[in-house]
């Protein structure tokens, strides 16, 4: 396997997919799926409507347990765990966030505080040293509402003051995906799942997100896994890229590499046997 | 799709959320009081209240008026404490009064000759605690099978738990639980040597304690915790991976619920003196929901305010026919200039509804004196001022009958009014209104008992159509996914 494009910095594998299967019922949604994500590396995962994207999120999440094969994730310091059939909660506080296709925001929650509840797994006050106003609540109370600013702020104007206080439902659709991306980034993960960042949203936004990538990775060193249907971003943000056909991963590699795929080509387009001798 | 269906809030910039947020307020100088509130911060506002409240006896409150105010404050507790359970962690618990009756009899069995050879009567700062600590456990024993479920679920099992501690109460250990006779001569609260023995000193008790568990609940919801809780109620699946524990999040909102339930139950046993296993069943919890529901579910202030607002009306007003009549047409009266525009089509459906009450009452006492001979039974100046307006039979038999196929008639109206638009609604609002004073003064205000049920209905249906959010509460989208 040669991806054509080393990732940048420390080549240690943060996430490994290793032969991984899942099934529902007779329905094989991933079957013996092999995928690595180095530190500070950006992979997309493309692939048509129901090719399984969206399930590999949930099983890395613990959403769903694998029939078969392993999800192994780095621990910063240690060797890497195997995480599979642990829970949802657990894997978050490991370090892996995501953000999610159909959004799913606390949306009667004010902006500043949707942010603010995904720092529960990094602060250990318990209920009454919060009615008490004991110093370990009210610092890390501190602390909570300073990293949601700074992650907001990533975001300039799209996120700007005036609208912390608002409850998440006033959002733009797009400002509600950027909300979204700030919530993940608020539990300090060392992995990023990104579930089409850029759907819903017009050109100049969509060149955006593309930078937005890029400078999460640059500027938080986290690693991130995208799935993304606008092939201007996969092209623009991506360090290697993976396609998935049925639950099968079908190629992967540099950008132009897979999606001149003959098989990526079949995937998206069906079998035509010029295009097929075009491509060769 | 998360996005909201109906309301003008979706793709909205700042001035849409702005829009959104002045309409959170109440109409008019109510609203501006609102705003002026929000102003002064929360435990100001909270200060003030707290200090009216223990004015009120200063007033001159006291016998029959100091007694609903106790069980107003009682309620008020309840629901504030229910609110962490259904508003902040969204689930449907109708079980909720069994911890109320578990803090009532914990209080009396720890309080009286009950248990042992001359009865266990422990100070109530020993005794608080423990029957708080044990209300905690039995919530997290409920919560534990209970935190799988979701909705309408978690809603019927709940309500079997809250019926099987009413059975439980009614039949097992007789002779320490008294099964269908209660506890009775149960202590007052005693601590320090200060012995709680009149209904002023509950009073005051009650309103310190209330004020209290709310600015605890205050400090709470804007804590770790409370956004914890908040989170669970909005998306599980997305709380949790935002590292929120959903399961445990939930039992902890259950345990704090159960523990502001048995803290109102110490306080009701003790002011009663007396506990039944009547006093913990289903019509208990569907006060407890009305005033939540009626305050806004989610507001600390609205719980609170909702259950005051409905115990006041339920048990206080609606005892009395005079005060339940000033009740039923000031209600009707509201609603009519609330909801009737423009001016002129209001002034001509009262001045319309008045001529006809004239017009009715003369022909039926040119044809026989007797059909008018009853008067209305509402007293006083309003009961005077109807006297020739509304019809009422001399003979009760005939009132009573007359009464009852008013109702089906007026029900029949109403449907038909809810049916025609424009003119012909119009129209038809005058003699609907006409018959629903008939219906009242020949029928309802002499049962209270069924009236009151159908009035706090009613005022659940108007506050539905003018205020979905409650009286205090913050509008809320509903997101199906």
């Amino acid at each position: 396997m040669s991806t054509g494009h080393e990732p940048p910095g420390d080549a240690r594998p943060v996430l490994e997919l290793d032969r991984l299967s899942l099934s529902f019922g007779g329905l094989r949604a991933l079957s013996e799926l092999d995928l690595q994500v180095s530190e500070r590396e950006v992979v997309s995962v493309i692939g048509p409507n129901g090719a399984g994207k969206t399930t590999v999120f949930n099983v890395i999440t613990g959403v769903y347990e694998p029939s078969a094969g392993d999800v192994r994730f780095g621990a910063h310091p240690g060797p890497a765990q195997s995480i599979a059939g642990q829970s949802p909660h657990v894997i978050a506080r490991l370090g892996i966030a995501r953000t999610f296709q159909t959004l799913r925001l606390f949306m009667n929650m004010s902006v500043l505080e949707n942010v603010m509840a995904a720092t529960y797994g990094g602060t250990r006050a318990m209920p009454w040293e919060s009615v008490l106003r004991l110093p370990r609540a009210r610092r890390e109370e501190r602390e909570a509402r300073a990293l949601a600013e700074e992650v907001l702020s990533f975001f300039g104007q799209r996120l700007a003051g005036y609208r912390w206080d608002q409850p998440a439902y006033s959002l733009s659709y797009a400002n509600r995906r950027r909300l979204e991306i700030a919530r993940a980034l608020a539990t300090r993960p060392r992995l990023l799942l990104l579930d089409e960042p850029a759907a819903g949203m017009n050109p100049a936004e969509t060149h955006e997100v593309t930078e937005l990538i890029g400078q999460i990775r640059d500027e938080r060193g986290v690693a991130i896994l995208v799935i993304e249907h606008d092939m201007h971003v996969v092209a623009g943000c991506s360090d290697r890229v993976v396609a998935l056909d049925h639950g099968i991963k079908i190629a992967e590699g540099g950008f132009d590499q897979v999606a001149n795929h003959p098989a990526v080509v079949e995937a998206y387009m069906g079998r035509h046997p010029e295009d097929l001798a075009g491509a060769e | 799709m998360s996005i909201d269906p109906q309301g003008p809030k979706v793709g909205a910039d700042e001035w849409v959320a702005r829009q959104a947020h002045r309409r959170e307020y109440l109409p008019s100088w109510l609203g501006r009081a609102q705003q002026a509130g929000e102003r002064i911060g929360w435990w100001p506002r909270l200060a003030i209240a707290g200090l009216a409240g223990l004015a009120l006896p200063l007033l001159g409150l006291g016998g029959f008026q100091l007694q609903v105010g106790i069980d107003a404050l009682v309620i008020a507790l309840l629901a504030v404490g229910l609110n962490i359970v259904v508003g902040w962690a969204g689930l449907l618990d109708l079980g909720y009064v069994a911890f109320f009756g578990f803090g009532a009899y914990g209080y009396a069995l720890l309080s009286s000759s009950q248990l042992g050879a001359n009865g266990i009567h422990l100070p109530y700062w020993l005794s608080l605690p423990i029957v708080m600590i044990g209300a905690a456990i039995l919530g997290l024993a409920v919560g534990l099978p209970s935190r799988r479920l979701l909705g309408d679920y978690l809603a019927i099992v709940t309500l079997f738990l809250g019926e099987a501690f009413v059975e439980f109460t009614n039949n097992v250990a007789p002779s320490k639980l008294g099964g269908p006779n209660g506890i009775t001569s149960i202590d007052p609260i005693h601590a320090f040597g200060v012995s709680l023995n009149t209904n002023e000193s509950y009073f005051y008790l009650l309103v310190i304690v209330l004020v209290v568990t709310m600015a605890v609940l205050r400090l709470l919801e804007y804590s770790r915790t409370g956004r914890a809780w908040r989170a669970v109620r909005e998306d599980p699946l997305a709380a949790a991976a935002m590292t929120i524990p959903v399961n445990r999040v939930k039992l902890s909102a259950f345990a704090c619920g159960a523990m502001v339930a048995a803290l109102a139950g110490t306080i009701f046993a003790a002011q009663q003196a007396s506990v039944f296993p009547t006093d913990f069943d289903t019509p208990i919890l569907i006060l407890i929901y009305a005033g939540l529901i009626l305050g806004g579910i989610g507001s600390i202030a609205g719980a609170a305010t909702g259950a005051l607002v409905v115990m006041v009306i339920y048990d206080g007003l609606l005892r009395s026919p005079a005060e339940a009549s000033i009740l039923f047409y000031g209600l009707g009266l509201l609603t009519l200039l609330v909801k009737l525009r423009p001016w002129r089509r209001l002034a001509l459906v009262l001045g319309a509804t008045i001529a006809l009450g004239f017009a009715a009452y003369a022909i039926a006492n040119a044809i026989s004196p007797s059909v008018v001979a009853g008067g209305p039974q509402t007293a006083g100046v309003l009961g005077d001022g109807l006297r020739d307006w509304i019809i009422v039979p001399g003979n009760p038999q005939t009132a009573q009958t007359a009464g009852n196929i008013g109702f089906v008639v007026l029900i029949c109206l109403a449907v038909a009014l809810v049916q025609v638009k424009g003119r012909w609604r119009t129209i038809l609002l005058v003699p609907t209104i006409y018959l629903a004073a008939f219906v009242w003064e020949t029928r309802l205000v002499n049962e209270p008992s069924i009236t009151r049920q159908l009035m706090i209905g009613a005022i659940l249906i108007v506050m539905m159509i003018a205020r979905p959010q409650g009286l205090l509460g913050q509008r809320r989208v509903e997101v199906a996914t």
